[in-house]
């Protein structure tokens, strides 16, 4: 019950303090709206094409609402010893990184839906296996989110979490099948399209929002929660070695 | 947290912590050097030792932010070096400098800290406004932290380290660099929690502060733990004795051998240039002194005598002079 009390109080205290905050909330809002209609006018494409671009700007929203937070709740505070006083609270560290971890979550999770609503003013979404993108949605933003953790921990400075950061996700718009299939990637990229989590989540995306889905849906589910499992435990570890000198 | 309860249940400890030949070393250079030492219930045990003598990564090792390289401890009977977090949930730890949230106002910095230990929000918020009022910060409390002077923050950063009651207390350098009416009042706070109960381990490299506040000390330099007294028993030496100032002028270089010379009973010490440090164990007269400073061609401005104290207890132990701790505190003064 105690543990409880403490995890909610960080979850809230992150978010009234960074998510809710008015430049984010923006943020969060223009970006998923900008990806969609830059993909209208590159496409040239119209509205019926919106199934097949959702799935990606659902991902993208997400990996770019969670990821940068985490330079913000956690290398901010650890750079400016806030963070100590969690570290110092009785709490266990696994859940303590779970209270830092989940304002990002919902808070992604929360992004994916911006483009969502817009779509269904847009167009026909009744094809749409809702009861999949919602676990699907949850993934992708514990994976990106555990992601933005595991850079987080590894750096020392706020920038640095940003540039790595970038240094990851934008690739990832491309590598992961978000907009256009793996299989139009070059031969040698491809592998690599398949060490990022990105590619799972957006295939069930795909899969459940117009059918096309490249690897059977189990499988994608098995694979990014094992990738959420292992970012996990990798930021834990480096906690551990980096921080707790 | 009923685990660590139920540990002190089992078996009251006759220290609270307990330390024991703890080393940590950076880079090689070792930082805290095999110290070993114990703190009973109740106790205010002082670490005193100039900047860099490892004060900081002593408390960062005992309250589980550092990891020892070798050594044991026992924080009211629970292990803590396999598991850092034994003891967590009994201690409170008032870091060197202020590290709240900027953002939150002082009232929310201490309801959040309080949340921390699973205090409930009714209790979070009566405690928050209680030690408000105790620390003087009433008025300020719907303030960011970020806008407070040091010396509130500094207030600000106690009442966040004890609001969930603990038993053990850390404290690191609490006064250093704040104005004096603030040093003050704190002082007076942590002799308050230390009347009520609470066991305290303070370090500082204030001497005056050690002398007042401590009932034990530990002198702290280059890692290693070179005495440990209560005050009364490093005072009692230098009480027996009696000491003496005089101020002198037109001095000739060797006056003080000459003095030693004539004077065997007595010890003098030029301490600098024109002072002259006298000290016995039997009652020292001035008219046989002034007379024999005046024959001897200079003249005698003033003669005092010297209350003992904790200083000179730490020069003779340490051989680190005085000035060296002062300095220190002037420069410790803007890094808050
Ligand atoms: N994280 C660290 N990395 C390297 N050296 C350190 C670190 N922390 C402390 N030290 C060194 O250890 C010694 C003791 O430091 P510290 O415990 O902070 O002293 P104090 O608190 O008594 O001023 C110093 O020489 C300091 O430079
Ligand atoms: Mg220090």
């Amino acid at each position: 019950m105690k543990r409880w009390i403490a995890f909610w109080n960080i979850m809230l205290k992150d978010m009234r303090s960074y998510y809710l905050k008015p430049p984010n909330i923006s943020w969060g809002l223009i970006f998923p709206a900008a990806w969609t209609g830059m993909f209208f006018i590159k496409t040239g494409t119209g509205l019926e094409s919106i199934p097949e671009l959702l799935p990606g700007v659902i991902a993208v929203s997400i990996l770019f609402g969670t990821t940068s937070m985490l330079a913000v709740t956690v290398t901010f505070e650890k750079k400016n010893r806030s963070f100590e006083r969690l570290l110092l609270a009785p709490l266990p560290l696994e859940l303590l990184m779970l209270a830092k971890t989940s304002g990002a979550i919902l808070f992604g999770a929360a992004n994916a839906f911006v483009p969502i609503i817009l779509a269904v003013f847009l167009t026909d979404l009744s094809g749409v296996a809702w009861m999949i993108v919602i676990p699907a949605v949850i993934m992708i933003a514990i994976a990106s989110t555990f992601l933005g953790l595991s850079i987080a921990v590894s750096v020392s400075e706020v920038f640095e979490a940003q540039t790595f950061s970038n240094f990851f996700r934008f690739p990832m718009i491309f590598l992961c099948g978000l907009f256009f299939p793996i299989s139009s990637l070059p031969m040698f990229l491809r592998p690599l399209s398949y060490l990022l989590p990105l590619t799972y989540g957006a295939d069930i995306l795909h899969g459940a929002v117009h059918g096309k889905n490249i690897m059977p849906l189990a499988l994608d589910f098995t694979v990014i929660t094992a990738f959420c499992i292992l970012l996990f435990s990798i930021s834990l570890r480096n906690i551990h070695r980096r921080w707790i000198i | 947290m009923g685990a660590g309860d139920a540990g002190l249940r089992a078996g009251a400890p006759d220290f609270l912590i307990e330390v024991n030949q703890l080393t940590k070393t950076f880079n090689g250079v070792p930082a805290v050097d095999q110290i070993s030492f114990r703190v009973g219930p109740g106790e205010l045990f002082g670490f005193l030792g100039p900047n860099g003598a490892g004060k900081t990564t002593t408390i960062n090792m005992l309250t589980g932010l550092a990891r020892p390289d070798s050594g044991t401890i026992r924080i009211a009977g629970l292990e803590c070096v396999t598991n850092p977090k034994a003891a967590q949930h009994l201690i409170g730890v008032i870091p060197d400098e202020s590290n709240l949230y900027p953002e939150l106002s002082g009232f929310d910095n201490l309801c959040f800290c309080a949340s921390l230990y699973g205090m409930k929000k009714g209790q979070r918020r009566a405690r928050a406004r209680e030690l408000l009022d105790t620390f003087g910060l009433k008025e300020a409390a719907n303030r960011k932290f970020a806008g407070y002077s040091k010396g509130m923050k500094r207030k600000l950063t106690i009442a966040a380290g004890i609001i969930h009651h603990p038993r053990i207390l850390f404290l690191d350098e609490p006064t250093s660099g704040i104005d004096v009416a603030s040093a003050r009042r704190i002082r007076q706070l942590i002799a308050e929690l230390n009347d009520a109960g609470t066991t305290i381990f303070l370090t500082t490299h204030y001497l005056e502060e050690a002398e007042r506040l401590c009932k034990r000390i530990a002198f702290i330099v280059k890692g290693r733990i070179v005495r440990t007294d209560t005050i009364a028993d490093l005072l009692q030496p230098i009480l027996e004795k009696k000491a003496m100032l005089i101020s002198v002028s037109n001095a000739s270089g060797d006056l003080c051998d000459r003095l030693s010379s004539a004077f065997p009973r007595f010890e003098f010490q030029a301490v600098s240039s024109g002072h002259i440090r006298v000290e016995s164990a039997d009652a020292i007269h001035i008219g046989p002194l002034v007379r024999f400073i005046e024959s001897q061609g200079a003249e005698v401005t003033e003669a005092r005598r010297l209350q003992p104290s904790l200083e000179d207890v730490f020069v003779r132990v340490t051989g680190i002079e005085p000035d060296v701790m002062k300095k220190e505190k002037e420069k410790a003064g803007g890094d808050l």
